[in-house]
């Protein structure tokens, strides 16, 4: 077992055919993961990497190879539209990797999403991994190894960092989760430590979040009322000044909200034990957890 | 990306939302051409600075008060003549305050009542969100956290757009009744066709006034436009003052970076905005004070990276620079070989301490020890925060 993507998905590469694209997209089928089609408009009929069949729509791969996730690399003006393309295919789970998709694009996509039942990762992140089983999106493969420990951050680095550590120290991770820097997004902190709860085979998470919004907040009075796992976390940005766009567009404490301090309290009440430096993440997560 | 208040009523006016007559200036020579257009006896003579608190601000020569009513003409004129390309201190603007380059002359108006009105993304609803108060002219987070039931707050669905009901909530959430409940409706439904027709990630009048004559109108004006947007809107891009920004942050996003000048002595350069951000944080916690937050993106090429250092070594009150990269999907040999490159490209005048971690992390430290250069390899972060901040402080 394991959260939202494992050996069964069935994945369709929207914009894989591009340079970048094709560079992860090639990472992840060598990982193992089942690529099945691609779809690039006006590109139908050829193959991607010799073997993939290159779609005109979303719906023919769905049709013709039983597509049930999307990976988007699709450049920032044209991707709400392949998203809500890959919505309206029928497609479960997209994985936005895009960075710089305008907000309001965002706000329609989610607004669809809700609609239709669809689940959405991203935009603008590193994607989403099953150790072992499947890799989808721009995260290094060889830092993860399975495990028991779920992970769900906002920031890419910051996640390779953590599941790096975890690995070194041998320990595994059941399904590392990045969920995207910006201020509209799919799946968010509390939807991924609920996943982690739920899951029979995840024993302790590790969340990892940044300056900006409240879902950190949010989720760590869901983390208080449901979660019996062990949680660790981790908040960026302690040292940001107000009014100013930490790189990420969701990074910004404006006025009294978003603050790191406000988020590490609200953690810390809620039980979790928060790490002091990004260095100490695993460390942290052992001294509570002994699996 | 902010634009200037005199940029944000020119917007408001093009979508018929109601604003005082006016006109911005930028030569002495127009003065007496903006004061015969706008016709009135007094005039409010406004900086245009990207800063609030302009009208408690202070002048670097003294003058006092960045926003003035002038009672005649003549006042006018000599409110504009020491505004104009004098600097501009306000508690937004920092110690160095900003100078003035534009005013706006604009018609004063007889205040009966103040309010506040701004639309923003309600980031956990995952859409817009109409605010607005009957107390207006103060802090509006300060009214939120006191008297919450003075504010009201309308969600606008992404798909349907605003309706009729919704600005009816709006004005009579304020009060508002028969011709002035009318305006205020208009007034909602302009501001936010341009809030979302345009990319807005702000739209803010504060104060909203209404006049003693009866009239709803918007004293002040704040936009703010996501950046990720500006490609399909031209006009708005070109609204852009880059006088108002730092140069240095001007000149690292030619090259991808995003550079974001702060005030300490340790300068970072990172890849990725999460790490970046943890990474200035773990200087403080040994003890430095982050000079900056740089986001390389995921490569950390040699170009990308000559051009870092350049810029951070351009900021004198850099005393160290902690160079912080995981090698996710490059390798960290390819990494090592940039940053040396880089150091050899740029004469490196402060200590430098290297921190890789990831792909084929024991070449690129081995590429490390090798060079000549005066470059200190890290363990690991926090090795290399304890690292930059002693040497900096020795140095």
């Amino acid at each position: 077992m394991s959260v939202l993507v494992d050996n069964n998905t069935r994945v369709v590469g929207q914009g894989i055919t591009g340079k970048a694209g094709s560079y992860h997209a090639c990472n992840n089928i060598a990982y193992g993961t089942n690529y099945v089609a691609a779809v690039t408009p006006g590109k139908g009929g050829t193959t991607f990497e010799n073997s993939i069949p290159v779609y005109n729509t979303v719906h023919e791969a769905v049709e013709h190879e039983g597509a049930n996730t999307s990976v988007v690399f699709v450049p920032p003006p044209f991707a709400a539209d392949s998203i809500l393309e890959a919505i309206d295919a029928g497609i479960s789970l997209i994985v936005a990797i895009t960075e710089g998709i305008p907000v309001r694009d965002m706000q329609e996509v989610k607004a669809a999403l809700q609609s239709n039942n669809a689940r959405m990762i991203g935009p603008n992140c590193p994607g989403i991994m099953t150790p072992g089983q499947c890799n989808i999106g721009i995260m290094p493969g060889y830092i993860a190894t399975p495990g028991k420990v779920g992970v769900v951050s906002r920031s890419g680095t910051l996640t390779y960092e953590a599941m790096y550590q975890l690995t070194v120290r041998g320990h595994g991770q059941s399904t590392c989760i990045g969920i995207g820097g910006d201020p509209v997004c799919g799946i968010g902190h509390t939807e991924a430590v609920q996943y982690f709860n739920d899951d029979p085979d995840t024993d302790a998470i590790i969340m990892i979040g940044e300056i900006g919004g409240s879902a950190e907040e949010e989720a760590a009075d869901y983390i208080k009322n449901n979660v019996r796992k062990p949680v660790t976390a981790f908040i960026a940005g302690m040292t940001a000044p107000p009014g100013r766009r930490m790189g990420h567009a969701g990074a910004i404490v404006s006025g009294r909200s978003g603050s790191a301090k406000a988020k590490v309290t609200a953690l810390e009440q809620a039980g979790i034990a928060v790490a002091p430096t990004p260095t100490e993440i695993a460390e942290t997560l052992l001294s509570i957890y002994r699996p | 990306m902010n634009i200037h208040e005199y940029q944000a009523k020119d917007l408001f006016g093009a979508y018929g939302a109601p604003i005082p007559k006016g006109c911005a200036v930028q030569h002495k020579e127009e003065f007496d051409g903006a004061i015969d257009e706008i016709g009135s006896e007094a005039i409010v003579v406004k900086a245009q600075i990207h800063a609030g608190g302009r009208g408690k601000g202070v002048f670097t020569d003294g003058y006092k008060g960045g926003v003035k009513i002038a009672k005649s003409r003549e006042e006018a004129l000599a409110a504009a003549d020491a505004m104009l390309g004098n600097t501009l201190i306000t508690k937004q603007t920092g110690e160095a305050g900003k100078q003035v380059r534009t005013l706006y002359f604009s018609e004063p108006c007889d205040i009966a009542h103040e309010y506040y009105f701004a639309i923003l993304l309600d980031r956990t609803e995952s859409k817009p969100v109409i605010i607005a108060s009957t107390e207006g002219g103060v802090d509006i987070e300060e009214v939120a956290e006191k008297t919450p039931e003075k504010i009201t707050r309308v969600h606008i669905d992404p798909l349907y757009g605003i309706r009729p009901y919704q600005t009816r909530q709006v004005a009579f959430g304020l009060g508002f009744s028969g011709k002035q409940a009318k305006q205020m409706m208009e007034l909602t439904t302009a501001l936010y066709r341009l809030f979302w027709e345009k990319d807005a990630s702000l739209v803010e009048v504060n104060p909203l006034v209404l006049t003693s004559e009866g009239d709803v109108l918007a004293l002040d004006a704040k936009v703010s436009f996501d950046d990720n947007a500006l490609f399909r809107h031209p006009d708005i891009a070109a609204l852009r003052d880059i006088h108002e920004e730092d140069p240095k942050e001007v000149e690292a996003s030619k090259h991808g970076l995003n550079y974001i000048a702060l005030d300490g002595n340790i300068a970072c350069l990172v890849n990725g905005a999460g790490l970046a951000m943890a990474t200035m944080d773990i200087i403080k916690h040994y003890g430095g004070n982050p000079a900056n937050f740089l986001d390389v993106g995921g490569g950390a090429n040699e170009d990308q990276v000559t051009e870092a250092f350049r810029i951070i070594l351009s900021d004198p009150n850099v005393e160290g620079i902690l160079v912080n990269i995981f090698g996710g999907i490059m390798s960290c040999k390819t990494i090592a070989e940039g940053i040396i490159a880089a150091a050899r490209n740029v004469e490196i005048t402060v200590p430098l301490v290297v921190r890789l971690e990831g792909n084929q992390v024991e070449e690129g430290r081995k590429r490390l020890a090798e060079t000549r250069l005066p470059i200190t390899p890290a363990e690991s972060l926090s090795d290399a925060a304890r690292k930059v901040v002693d040497l900096a402080s020795s140095g």
